[in-house]
């Protein structure tokens, strides 16, 4: 009887997702980055002007017309930025021809180093011994380098493009995320229901997929989305590099590497794409943050 | 009204609690944890304070000490300290109120000391802190101290690190720095929950000791009626939050007023009882969550006795007529214990025909499992230092015979967890043989054939991670199936409904996750999923050391009554020799590694003993004050595997060694000695000077409840 009603009180399956509403800190952040990705979406039908239509006077504050202002080529900046948020986290263009597929650099960089990442980690905790030793020591060896000089390694290497930041991404990405791996697997193959498994003879795989991964889910999630926000932040720094997506469709670092050269002339043009890579890259810490405590207050 | 039925006091108690309800804030509202408890200690009382886990206990102390926490907070009632009130003062008044004479212990002796302090230190803070003594004066009144406490070499103690001396001379520890402050209240949250029977034993002693030398009042908190029997004068029985029954030691064993002291005397196996003889008779159900409590008595719900009255009305706490006790229920005038009818579904489950079997299902010899350690000191570093192993299992050897229960019993470390991996394949052995229905299982599980994996499953002793918090128990009892096939596709759900219903569970179970079970179901899954393949042998390991008496007494029957079902052999280990006389037909008793004695139950627990199963058996802190128990005291500690002692693995601490005429012949291998019907002892001292011993438990129960 009280079973029963314990059985009703607390959430389950898709029911879950409201938990998010339960902290403020998360739903600000959801707020925030679910307005860029309606701007990213409305951006695909409509934007003010075109994104690289020349035809206004150059730096420009704010005013009725273009509504942020126009850069040092005339341009709508409001049109460039929403435009924008498409490489980040809409779409990504194959090198041949005009041909683009969906998904933004930064959830494909992100999603990779997650496979990438987990499949390591998995292996290096939950094996142990040599294996972990090996994996473990090509990661730390990878995690010694700078990030920004591995970017500039994987970009001599392969040139510009957004399959090589996809790639510079996942790089970068997946030692920091097998290290979460292989620490949540190393705890979890502790408990008694892998013993079990074990008992049953099951297969490594099983066990590391099947066992241990849904597990682990949870932090890997939270980690993921804080992961986004970095790489949002590391394209920003490429484009401002220069080294960034090819053009001549905007992203937001070479808008304010563009609009660097004029900053005594207009701080606008510098001041919105670094402010909206702050505000995403904030939107998704928040969220991540958030939502990790609320799953720790109901994981008891 | 004093809680107490002794107060013949004319000082005012130590303590005094009168309807105490502490609540928590929490989202949307707060939850009264506890409800309506009144107590009195007086000077040189120990009053014990106990009920299954979740009942409020421990509040009741840290609401004296004010550790309640940021949202916990004292909703009604007076807490009074020496005739002060503690209630309603703030923080900084509430301190100077009770200065330093209230000490604490807590469970973990670990956690309680800093591990990177020397003891000494740790101690002397006590005195140069909070007294102003100086360095020298409170050297020597810490190593007087750690003498009352019987710390043997307490100089030596002084400069050690905690990790350096063993768990129940840490408690020691502990318990000396509460007293080195002379409290007049000394509160202990089940200071030997954590330890061995035998270190456990000599703690309660202490504390017994304690309470005659230094006149404290003591409040002891404990789940254990057998700690609550040896060290108590009078009990306090907490449920869901709520005092439900007062009375003295003597009082709360022979005549429990209330349902619920009854039930808890009942569900506890009794270390007197041979398995043919005993039932135990589970509370059905369990503690209500805090937020969900009835209006009425609390424990209505699981009560047999519950009429419409006790629904919608509360009980008074009062004076039961004709009796000392204090009981908080309507009907205690009507329900003596002697005239209680136990449900029909509880019987012995008990098979008489086990035995005379030349069969063998299990058996090993000589097993043996070494550990490698690696040291750190740069030699080992290098490779070049001597190789270390702990030697956790050394030579083990056991026939096991098909249908029987076999318990393996030892204190933690013996060996016995680990001589359970080696069976199951988890762990390869370094030396030995076994074999399982005939075949050679003397190396890992992947070497395995499949067949002999599917015929042996283990249950596991955490509820909480028994079960994968990711999957519906249906899918997890289903797993098995699916991967020995043992069932068509089909036919799995309906075969796996069909098991739950064997463990009383009803289909509705089949959907649910983990977190929605409490510990005994999620237990009862736990065994359901090692049945699901049908295997003939099933090893338990510690299935309810982690577990309420009342839920323990559900898994132990369920236990007997699968095994009948199902006809599968089990292995049980645990370190509650009380369990294991319980529920085996053959006992084997570990140490260090080895085995020391082996036979059927009854033999094991009647004399002769080994001279460790009789120091264990003496150790068992027995629910029953007026039980005549022996008492035989380990000195020392459980050596180190690293490097155990030559010969007979118990020599430094056997205390019959005196028997023997040259006690040096301890030093080389004690052979094994037959006392007839499969009753081993491994020991020098011959059986008949072992069987002159007296027996540790009186044989004749006085008898009185159930």
């Amino acid at each position: 009887m009280s079973e029963e009603q314990l059985a009703e009180s607390e959430p389950t399956g898709w029911k879950k997702i409201f938990i998010v509403f339960d902290s403020r800190v998360a739903t600000i952040g959801l707020i925030i980055v679910f307005f860029w990705s309606a701007l990213a979406l409305l951006s695909l039908l409509w934007t003010p002007y075109g994104p690289n239509e020349t035809d206004f006077i150059q730096n420009l504050g704010p005013n009725a017309k273009n509504w942020l202002g126009t850069d040092h080529m005339g341009r709508d900046i409001l049109s460039r930025l929403m435009q924008g948020t498409q490489v980040v986290l809409l779409k990504t263009r194959l090198p041949w021809g005009n041909i683009s597929f969906p998904g933004g650099v930064a959830l494909w960089g992100v999603a990779w180093s997650l496979i990438l990442g987990v499949m390591l980690g998995l292996n290096a905790g939950y094996r142990g011994e040599w294996a972990d030793q090996i994996i473990m020591q090509v990661l730390d060896a990878l995690i010694a380098f700078p990030r920004v000089v591995l970017y500039l390694v994987v970009i001599a290497a392969f040139g510009q493009g957004d399959l090589v930041v996809i790639f510079a991404i996942a790089i970068t990405g997946a030692p920091g995320v097998a290290r979460l791996a292989r620490s949540l697997a190393m705890d979890i193959r502790t408990r008694d229901y892998i013993s079990a498994a074990e008992t049953r003879a099951e297969s490594t795989w099983f066990i590391m997929f099947k066992e241990i991964l849904p597990n682990a889910r949870g932090p890997l999630i939270v980690d993921a989305m804080i992961r986004v926000g970095y790489a949002i932040f590391m394209i920003g720094t490429l484009g401002f590099l220069g080294l960034g997506l090819p053009p001549p469709d905007p992203d937001w670092g070479s808008m304010v590497n563009d609009a660097r050269k004029y900053i005594y002339i207009s701080q606008w043009a510098v001041a919105w794409p670094a402010l909206a890579i702050a505000s995403l890259v904030i939107g998704l810490n928040m969220f991540a943050d958030g939502l990790r405590e609320e799953l720790a207050r109901y994981q008891k | 009204m004093n809680g107490t039925t002794t107060s013949k006091h004319l000082e005012p108690p130590v303590l005094d609690v009168e309807n105490l309800a502490i609540a928590y804030k929490i989202r949307g509202g707060e939850v009264e944890g506890v409800q309506n408890v009144t107590l009195s200690i007086n000077q040189g009382e120990t009053y014990g304070i106990v009920g299954e886990s979740g009942c409020g206990k421990s509040t009741v102390a840290w609401s004296i000490v004010n550790f309640l926490g940021a949202n916990g907070y004292i909703k009604r009632g007076r807490v009074r300290f020496m005739g002060k009130e503690l209630t309603g003062q703030s923080p900084e008044e509430m301190r100077k109120l009770r200065g330093n004479r209230i000490s604490m212990v807590f469970q973990d002796p670990m956690q309680a000391l800093n591990p990177s302090m020397r003891l000494g230190e740790q101690l002397k803070e006590v005195l140069t802190i909070h007294r102003g003594l100086n360095n020298a004066d409170a050297e020597a009144r810490c190593i007087d101290m750690l003498k009352k406490v019987y710390m043997p070499d307490a100089q030596n103690v002084f400069r050690r690190y905690p990790h350096q001396i063993s768990g129940g001379q840490q408690q020691r520890v502990v318990i000396a720095m509460a007293l080195l402050n002379n409290p007049s209240l000394l509160i202990m949250d089940e200071p030997t929950t954590a330890l061995d029977v035998t270190v456990e034993a000599a703690v309660l002693d202490l504390v017994r000791i304690l309470k005659t030398e230094f006149n404290t009042a003591i409040m002891f908190i404990t789940h254990n009626l057998g700690v609550v029997a040896r060290v108590c004068d009078n009990v306090g029985v907490m449920y869901a939050g709520e005092m439900v029954e007062v009375a003295s030691v003597e009082n709360l064993f022979n005549s429990p007023q209330h349902p619920y002291t009854q039930g808890l005397i009942r569900c506890v196996p009794n270390l007197g009882e041979d398995k043919v003889s005993s039932v135990l008779y589970p509370i059905p159900g369990r503690v209500p969550r805090a937020d969900r409590r009835s209006v009425g008595c609390m424990f209505w719900p699981r009560c047999s006795y519950a009429e419409d009255v006790c629904r919608e009305q509360k009980p008074a706490l009062r004076l039961i007529p004709g009796t000392q006790t204090m009981a908080r229920c309507h009907f205690s005038e009507k329900i003596a214990p002697t005239k209680w009818v136990p449900d029909e579904d509880e019987k012995n489950y008990a098979r008489a025909e086990i035995g005379n079997n030349s069969d063998t299902i299990l058996s090993f010899e000589n097993l043996k499992k070494y550990y490698r350690v690696r040291g750190n000191s740069l030699k080992e570093v290098f490779g070049l230092g001597e190789k270390k192993y702990v030697k956790a299992l050394e030579g083990a050897s056991l026939k096991i015979e098909p249908g029987m229960t076999v318990g393996i019993v030892g204190e933690s470390g013996c060996g016995k967890s680990t001589l359970l991996k080696t069976i199951i394949g988890l762990e390869k052995p370094t030396d030995g043989e076994a074999k399982f229905l005939g075949f050679d299982i003397a190396k890992h599980i992947s070497k395995r054939d499949e067949q002999l994996i599917r015929e042996m499953q283990m249950v596991f002793q955490n509820p909480d991670s028994t079960m994968n918090p990711s999957y519906t128990v249906g899918s997890q009892i289903a797993r098995p199936m699916q991967r020995f096939k043992t069932v068509p596709k089909k036919q799995i759900r309906n075969e796996v409904i069909k098991l739950l219903k064997s463990m009383r569970l009803s289909e509705k179970y089949y959907s649910r996750l983990p977190h929605q079970l409490s510990g005994g179901e999620k237990q009862r899954v736990g065994i359901a999923r090692a049945l699901a393949c049908r295997p003939d042998l099933v090893l338990c390991d510690e299935p309810v050391s982690a577990l309420d008496v009342s839920v323990q007494a559900v898994i132990l029957n369920l236990l007997m009554r699968v095994q009948n079902e199902f006809n599968t052999t089990l292995v049980f280990i645990s370190h509650d020799m009380g369990v294991v006389r319980f529920i085996s037909d053959y006992v084997c008793v570990m140490y260090l590694g080895q085995v020391m004695e082996m036979g059927p139950t009854e033999a094991v627990y009647a004399p002769p003993y080994h001279p460790y199963t009789e120091a264990l058996l003496s150790a068992v802190p027995i629910p029953d004050p007026l039980a005549r128990q022996k008492r035989i005291l380990l000195e020392g500690s459980v050596p180190s595997a690293i490097s155990p002692p030559n010969g007979c693995r118990f020599n430094t601490r056997c205390p019959r060694r005196n028997l023997l005429p040259h006690p040096s012949v301890c030093e080389t291998d004690p052979p094994w000695q037959e006392n007839g019907n499969g009753h081993w002892i491994r020991c020098h001292i011959s059986m008949d000077d072992l069987a002159r011993l007296d027996p540790v438990i009186p044989t004749e129960r006085n008898e009185k409840v159930a």
